[in-house]
């Protein structure tokens, strides 16, 4: 409706060299003093700042162009240089050239039948889709070899290129500079069809242009000087380049019309190809850098485009925005997975374009007259003629909202149920954006459902998130048929739901479905009204004395109906025989026509990332508004649930009794023992080594196996002692969190402790502290941990423990680097890929990648955990229907 | 019914289904054989047909779907959860593999040498279980060094010779003869010296006899290879269900592939460049997809191989290796914007300039750079529409 009007498309952008005639044909004024401002503060004429190339104080107009500061780009102007220059990027292509064309006729280095012969091809080239690119290089590689001009007969010589741009000329006598003015002669010389041959395209940029003879200054809106509170002026950096240009320019001017010795006019225009070189590149190998007086490097033209902070990745490839918001999340479980709640602070300024219409102009007038301040209000309100008023400044909006008639835009308070991007970085995927339906509420935190913790990789410990509000009709379609967070419940990653249960749900939903979990009839009303449940209860599966509904039931009664499977459930011990249905753990999950027969409900059911799951069988069968639905309604019932039973984990739950703490002492002391034995034998020069391996490695490798094997029968020791009522034994074995072996570092032993990948052994000459001695390698001495993280850490084994702790978080921090510079890698290689109407994967230019995608054109978010037709249940679905009737 | 017509009725559909090619082969495949156990009515098969066919096409791919950046996202994503660790014992325990995130940007990186090259070989069918063959084999392969099997090497200065003394057991361990080793000595030493062969000694006879030459020999000869092939410092044997197999630290395919009784069908390497070299593009485009989802799926993550194919025919498409990265795909991209916007921002642009590039605009950094509607997903349909035809037709 608005933006996404392209009236104007840039179809192409030719690229090529500012010739010495354009440079002055743009340019408003010639610069030749290297000053900037007067004693009174005005822009000295014809000075690096002078009027017309564009203002940048507020007030004044443009000499050139008459506009104020915003509306004014800028004008060129131009240096003349004494001397002409050579430009430092160019120096190589002007050296291979040089060397590719005769230093007497400037004719290119081929005979007539060769330049005919290549002519042929570069015609043929591109036709058949190659590069002339490397035509060219192969001609100058050729041209560089031969020895006497095929036009002129003319002896060739060396060229040297010496960096950055001094070019030298070796012959028999010595070797000999070629001044840029040499240079100039011998380019200006090479004729168009030599130019194209090698490569340059003689329409765009003629090489001679290369080398500078007018120098074109860019214009003030480029390099503002920023004045300090002090009231002292501050040039950029570009300007203090430009000064130096002017100063040597003009001396060398002087010089040169004053008749000075060679000498003098040599070290000025070397000089002044120092500085001409620094403008353009502060970064040129084989020079030091230009400096600030304060001695830092200037950040001239060529360090700002370069790098992450250069114009290309932070200004064009991606750019600020308007109609944005960002703050701190909080949790709130009573949303909705598609809703975000958004500060009222926040809703009153972001705003929405709306016509007014003859259907909805009372709505409009009304908000007009709520204002800016009020919340369901608007901001701004444009009127036919394209003339925008600004309601915080309207005296009285009522009058203003009488002369509101259609066709008129309302820019009104984002409002509940309006359609908002929602993102937080790092963007790694495509569900890092999603979007969401706005709720209003008040406090400053943008609120979300836990649902959509895991595709933002989102925790509430103080992260932020930003929030898009689209402003045109398609934008905000698009994103709620595309990008809505329902529509993204499956991952294009491996096909199955990234959004799911997570911690304290998996936990509720254990206890609510295990088998001894029973519901008065007040209680089961109670949590299903929580869930916004509306018809019949089931019968009570206990009558009398009182009726009870078992905790399946409830559950039951959220899973859609038609829906069967079976799998097992995340607290299956993995038995050698499944008994299936029997399963003493209850841990056989059977669900038949929407009821849960058997098994309890836990990670694997509904939890986040889990293909092939319950949750993952909804969204497949029923659709993603029906598996939303059941997300949201069980998981209001769970956090019920969990809120009035309580579920905590304290000290208690990793207390052993006495006699079990007794027993796992003594197989430590055993593993230690047996370390010992194992160091003595290797000692004594009787171990036998590994096929492969060292003596060294063999011991190390067994002393870590019986540590293990130690901490691991430890753990079991700790395992038989705490049942499944304990609080984290239950989030361990349901994987809502944490895991045995962390159950088993509290409760048991913590274990040995790694860096680099093996036991701990560097710190003091041959050993690890000054504790031990030189060459101990028991247990203790190199970070076998003891304790248990109940009973606390001794000092040495505290220290053990950091170290290894140290490098899981340096490891985290390289990681995240590293594997940020792959993914940005792999972005700019594959981002061009798509699917064409043909079914084919082409690049930009459209050359084919792949006949089909993935070999039989199914897009994995489609597919069903890769595969692209579940069998099973097409075949389940049709004789289900028939054999049924 | 009769079974009978119904298994005709099936089989003219299997037919028919295979000529039209709506359903790619392994889901034919599956259909077959699932459907091939049950009792079913003409109808109910054709019905499980009619809607196998539909949800297969339900699935595809939409025209102007984003594949290439969906592929990179959802193999770069798990990259933030994979470990730092270079080595870890996979299968294996004495030898080390590279793996995890370093493995997989050495997939992506296209290098040259992998930092743990590897080769598993498997046997010939006939001599697969048979341990002494399996040995055999394995000391054909293991390179071995005349320092390997020597116990001292030594100058005498009187004689003007260098005494190599073999180490009995070591020779013995490897299949080596004392004459064996002589030889392979004299064919590298190539008439330089004289080789002659004592006992378990093996002394030099240099042609020349300055000091600094003889010390260069004895330096020389430590290196020479005696048997095996180069490259292959190790080789482990391993008793797996179907026979025995060999692992190797080091990698030379081609010299491996003309060992004896190695299955030449059955030898894998993780040097990428050695397949392209030995076996061409699409053994090399199969070993990226095979050795991405090998690393991917040891460290649990569980993506789909078609973004892993994408990835694979797109650094392959060309016929040659090219890599992610500067020095492959993105540096060879069409677009000087795309390029300056990658890497090496003012070499592209002065290249740019200097030939006069024209920029189609076609790709998506370009059109964000410019801020205009990127060709992709619902931006890579135009359409037109006049209004007032519109009227006319009415």
């Amino acid at each position: 409706m608005f933006a996404a009007q392209t009236t104007k498309k840039i179809d192409a952008i030719e690229f090529g060299l500012l010739s010495p005639d354009d440079v002055r044909k743009m340019s408003v004024a010639q610069i030749v003093v290297a000053d900037t401002y007067d004693e009174d503060g005005y822009p000295i004429e014809s000075g690096i700042m002078d009027p017309r190339l564009g203002v940048i104080d507020p007030g004044q107009r443009c000499r050139t162009c008459g506009n104020r500061v915003g509306n004014c780009p800028g004008h060129f102007g131009h240096i003349e240089l004494a001397r002409p220059v050579m430009h430092a990027g160019y120096a190589k292509v002007i050296h291979k050239v040089l060397r590719a064309v005769c230093r007497e006729c400037s004719r290119i280095l081929l005979t007539d039948e060769e330049i005919e012969y290549y002519t042929g091809l570069f015609k043929k080239y591109p036709g058949i889709g190659q590069k002339t690119a490397n035509l060219s290089k192969e001609i100058l590689k050729r041209c560089a070899k031969v020895k006497i001009c095929p036009h002129c007969s003319e002896e060739q010589l060396k060229l040297k290129l010496e960096k950055p741009t001094s070019i030298y000329e070796v012959g028999e006598a010595g070797s000999v500079r070629l001044t840029p003015i040499d240079v100039r002669a011998r380019l200006e010389n090479v004729t168009d069809d030599d130019y194209r041959l090698l490569g340059i395209n003689p329409e765009a940029a003629r090489l001679e242009w290369a080398i500078l003879t007018v120098l074109a200054v860019p214009p003030v809106t480029v390099r503002p000087s920023i004045t300090l509170e002090s009231g002292v002026r501050s040039e950029d950096d570009l300007s203090h380049k430009l000064i130096d240009i002017i100063r040597i320019n003009q001396r060398l001017r002087e010089n040169l019309d004053a008749g000075a010795p060679q000498l003098i006019v040599e070290d000025l225009w070397s000089l002044l190809e120092y500085h001409t070189t620094t403008y353009h590149d502060n970064g040129v190998s084989g020079i030091p850098p230009a400096r600030h007086r304060s001695g830092r490097a200037l950040r001239t033209l060529a360090q700002r485009l370069k790098g992450k902070e250069g114009r290309f990745r932070s200004n064009l490839s991606g750019k600020r925005v308007d109609f944005s918001a960002r703050t701190v999340i909080s949790p709130d479980p009573n949303l909705s997975m598609n809703e975000v709640g958004v500060p009222e602070q926040i809703a009153k300024i972001l705003s929405i374009p709306q016509r007014v219409t003859e259907w909805n102009i009372e709505e409009m007038k009304e908000l007009v007259i709520r204002g800016p301040d009020r919340h369901p209000g608007s901001n701004y309100l444009i009127r036919t003629d394209g003339r925008r008023v600004d309601l915080r400044f309207v005296k009285d909006r009522s009058i203003i909202a009488d002369t509101i008639e259609p066709g008129f835009i309302v820019e009104r308070h984002l409002d509940s149920g309006d359609i908002v991007l929602f993102n937080r970085q790092p963007s790694l995927h495509r569900m890092s954006i999603m979007a969401h339906e706005v709720r209003v509420m008040p406090y400053r935190t943008f609120r979300l459902s836990l649902f959509v913790c895991p595709p933002y990789n989102a925790d509430f410990d103080g992260d932020e998130m930003n929030l898009h509000v689209p402003q045109s009709e398609e934008a905000r379609a698009e994103a709620r048929v595309l990008m809505r967070v329902q529509e993204q419940i499956l991952s294009p990653r491996f096909g199955g739901p990234i959004i799911g249960a997570l911690q304290d749900y998996i936990s509720a939903a254990f206890l609510l479905t295990r088998k001894s979990t029973l519901f008065t009839e007040t209680r089961v009303n109670q949590l299903l009204a929580t869930a916004g449940y509306a018809g019949e209860l089931p019968k009570p599966a206990i009558l009398s004395p009182v009726k009870l509904w078992t905790g399946k039931q409830i559950f039951s009664m959220f899973i859609p109906e038609g829906l069967s499977l079976s799998f097992k459930a995340n607290i299956c011990r993995k038995c050698k025989t499944c008994k299936i249905e029997d399963c003493e753990n209850d841990a056989y999950v059977v669900i038949r026509d929407g009821e849960l027969l058997f098994g309890v409900v836990d990670e694997k059911a509904f939890g986040a990332g889990e293909a092939d799951s319950l949750f993952h069988r909804i969204i497949k069968e029923k659709g993603p508004t029906i598996a939303r639905q059941f997300m949201d309604s069980v998981g209001r019932l769970l956090v019920r649930l969990i809120t009035d039973r309580g579920f905590t984990m304290g000290l208690d739950d990793v207390t052993l009794p006495r006699e079990a703490q007794q027993r796992i002492r003594v197989i430590l002391v055993e593993a230690e023992q047996k370390v010992e034995q194992l160091i003595e034998t290797y000692k004594r020069a009787e171990l036998d080594a590994n096929p492969g391996q060292t003596l060294l490695e063999t011991l190390e490798q067994r002393i870590q196996a019986t540590l293990a094997e130690a901490r691991d029968s430890a753990g079991e020791v700790a395992g038989e002692h705490l049942g499944l009522e304990n609080a984290a034994v239950i989030m361990a074995q349901t994987g809502a969190r944490g895991s045995r072996l962390n159950l088993s570092q509290m409760a048991a032993v913590v274990g040995q402790q790694s860096v680099r990948g093996g036991r701990i052994s560097r710190g003091y000459m041959g050993r690890t502290l000054p504790h031990f001695e030189r060459g101990d390698l028991g247990a203790r001495a190199r970070g076998f941990v003891t304790s248990s993280y109940k009973s606390g850490l001794d000092p040495i084994e505290y220290w053990f423990h950091a170290a290894g702790g140290r490098e899981g978080l340096v490891d985290t921090a390289v990681r995240t680097s590293t594997s940020g510079y792959m993914q940005r890698r792999l972005m700019t290689a594959l981002q061009d890929l798509k699917v064409e109407s043909d079914g084919t994967v082409r690049t930009a230019p459209g050359r084919i990648v792949q006949f089909r995608f993935g070999d039989d054109g199914v897009d994995p978010s489609k597919s069903d955990h890769g595969r692209s037709v579940n069998i099973d249940i097409a075949i389940e679905k049709i004789l289900g229907k028939s054999r049924a009737k | 019914m009769s079974k009978s017509t119904v298994d005709k009725h099936m089989e003219k559909r299997f037919g028919k289904m295979k000529e039209e090619r709506r359903l790619p082969p392994r889901v034919l495949e599956e259909l077959q054989e699932k459907v091939k156990n049950l009792e079913l009515t003409k109808r109910e098969f054709d019905l499980i047909c009619d809607d196998v066919i539909e949800s297969y096409e339900r699935s595809l791919v939409e025209p102007g779907e984003a594949v290439g950046t969906v592929a990179a996202q959802s193999i770069g994503e798990p990259g933030t959860q994979m470990t730092l660790r270079t080595f870890h014992y996979a299968g294996v325990a004495e030898l080390s593999v590279t793996q995890g995130l370093p493995r997989l940007i050495e997939i992506v990186d296209a290098r040259n040498n992998p930092s743990t090259p590897t080769m598993e070989i498997h046997l010939d069918s006939k001599l697969a279980n048979e341990r002494s063959e399996a040995r055999e084999i394995a000391r054909n392969i293991e390179m071995v060094l005349v320092e390997s099997v020597a116990s001292n090497f030594s100058i005498d200065l009187i004689r003007q010779a260098i005494d190599v003394r073999l180490d009995p057991e070591l020779m013995a361990d490897k299949g080596l003869t004392v004459e064996e080793v002589t030889e392979s000595i004299r064919e590298k030493i190539k008439g330089k010296a004289d080789v002659q062969a004592e006992g378990n000694t093996v002394s030099l006879y240099p042609a020349s006899e300055e000091l600094t030459d003889l010390q260069r020999m004895n330096e020389k000869i430590r290196e020479i290879r005696v048997k095996g092939i180069d490259d292959v410092n190790h080789v482990v044997i391993r008793k797996e269900t179907d026979g025995y197999v060999l692992y190797t630290e080091g990698s030379n395919l081609q010299d491996a592939l003309e060992i004896e009784g190695v299955n030449p069908h059955r030898l894998f390497t993780n040097n990428l460049r050695e397949i392209y070299e030995v076996l061409g593009i699409e053994a090399t485009r199969n070993a990226i997809i095979q050795e991405a989802i090998n690393v991917l799926s040891e460290q649990g993550m569980d993506v789909d191989v078609r973004h892993i194919i994408l990835v694979a025919d797109m650094m392959t498409a060309d016929g040659a290796i090219r890599q992610i990265g500067r020095h492959g795909i993105s540096g060879s991209k069409n677009s000087a914007l795309a390029r300056a916007a990658f890497e090496v921002t003012i070499k592209h642009l002065l290249g740019a300039g200097i030939a006069g590039t024209r920029d189609p605009l076609r790709g998506i950094t370009e059109n964000v750079i410019l801020g205009q509607l990127i060709p992709l997903g619902t931006g890579s349909i135009d359409l037109l529409m006049s209004p007032q035809g519109r009227t006319k037709t009415k």
